[in-house]
């Protein structure tokens, strides 16, 4: 299916159509959140397995993104990345949940392995 | 197979929402309130600060939340943003894909998703559910938020207008800001705060996409790697509700190897799995206890 409408679409036109399901998949979480707010109560156990899944699927896609990225990022070693990760969690929590401090350390440490391996 | 199961999945899970919407807030919140995104000094100490604080005019919070958007907060957002539009060049889509999807979705994780998963020729379902699910958090955010920012005499669209931009940097300050004004002014604020980001966004995208080529490799090479970093980080400090710490862990075991089997469904698939597991042994052990 997605084959023949990417055909009549086209490379240009068929990905805003992928966006737009996609947007239409983000924005009703919001608007469901905004019509249910006030009128219903918080204790569900199936609630409570729908917020696992979400959290499983995020967590495989962190996981994904990061031992078998695309792009860039394939061309460096799984080892580098997963060294830059560990590092990033590590000032995480040693700066107690600083962000910041986290996300530049993972990314500098990323590309200063990445640029070590050219030396040597 | 898998199709049907997801099928199945879908069908409850709308069910599910209209019913159960609700208890999300008790299970997906604390994480919301926990993303401790730091702010400049004078920030925090006003945050702690639960005196009463008053623009004067609706029309002079909405301003005074676009000014307070700017900080750490923007520079991370920004920052990952850059990254994505870095991600769109590196996925051969165009500029105009980027901005499309910052502008209409701007909910970054799902966006990334959708990126990485069209550039691997995945099926439009797969997409639109990985999406979906991705961001089944803006669920539970936008119930909390709404009692935050309500005002009277609003008109129910507004809400609907402004909710667009319910995302986690401007759901976090509007949650610790939006209670100390008066109420005619939470509204404007997080428009304000939120909105400004948002425009930021598009900045961001777009300078991330004309980046990719022009830097030099190693910078959009650090670019990439932030949105899987900033996930994760965010991730990484909600370990408190044990059912979702097991998910988390279960997801990040199994998601790998499942993509090596099956680049398309590895995602849907590792999510329901791993998150029925988490879900399966924190509920015996509640019961068990």
């Amino acid at each position: 299916m997605t084959g023949n409408l990417n055909g009549v679409m086209g490379e240009f036109w068929w990905p805003f159509a992928v966006i737009l399901t996609g947007a239409a998949a983000t924005y009703v979480w919001r608007a469901l959140g905004i019509a249910l707010s006030g009128r219903v109560g918080t204790d569900s156990r199936i609630f409570e397995w729908i917020a696992c899944v979400a959290y499983a699927l995020l967590a495989a896609l962190i996981a994904r993104m990061i031992i078998f990225p695309i792009g860039p990022l394939a061309e460096t070693y799984l080892a580098d990345r997963l060294g830059a990760a560990v590092g990033a969690l590590a000032i995480y929590f040693l700066t107690r949940n600083n962000l910041l401090a986290g996300v530049s350390v993972g990314t500098a440490a990323l590309v200063a392995l990445t640029w070590s391996r050219t030396i040597f | 197979m898998y199709s049907r199961v997801l099928n199945g999945f879908r069908a409850n899970l709308f069910k599910i929402s209209l019913l159960c919407a609700g208890h999300a807030i008790a299970l997906l919140t604390p994480a919301g309130s926990r993303h401790n995104i730091p702010q400049a000094s004078h920030r925090s100490s006003m945050a702690e600060d639960l005196t009463t604080r008053d623009f004067g005019t609706a029309r002079a919070a909405l301003r005074g939340g676009a000014r307070e958007s700017f900080g750490v907060p923007m520079l991370v957002l920004c920052g990952s943003y850059l990254g994505f539009g870095a991600l769109v060049r590196e996925s051969g889509l165009a500029i105009w894909h980027g901005l499309f999807s910052t502008l209409t979705s701007w909910a970054l994780p799902g966006q990334v998703a959708l990126v990485e998963l069209y550039s691997v020729g995945a099926p439009l379902l797969v997409i639109a559910s990985a999406v979906a699910l991705t961001n089944a958090r803006l669920l539970p955010m936008a119930m909390t938020l709404m009692p935050t920012i309500r005002g009277a005499n609003v008109p129910r669209w507004v809400y609907y207008a402004t909710a667009h931009v319910i995302a986690v940097t401007g759901w976090a300050a509007a949650m610790r800001v939006c209670p100390t004004l008066p109420s005619e002014q939470r509204l404007a604020y997080f428009a304000g705060f939120s909105g400004t980001l948002w425009i930021s966004t598009l900045g961001a995208t777009a300078i991330g996409f004309a980046l990719a080529d022009t830097v030099p490799a190693y910078v959009t090479l650090g670019l990439v790697f932030l949105n899987p970093i900033y996930f994760m980080l965010v991730f990484a400090s909600d370990l408190r509700q044990r059912s979702r710490m097991l998910a988390l862990v279960f997801g990040t075991v199994i998601g790998p190897p499942l993509y090596l089997w099956s680049p398309d469904w590895s995602l849907v698939v590792a999510g329901l799995a791993a998150g029925t597991l988490a879900y399966g042994i924190s509920a015996a052990r509640e019961a068990r206890s």
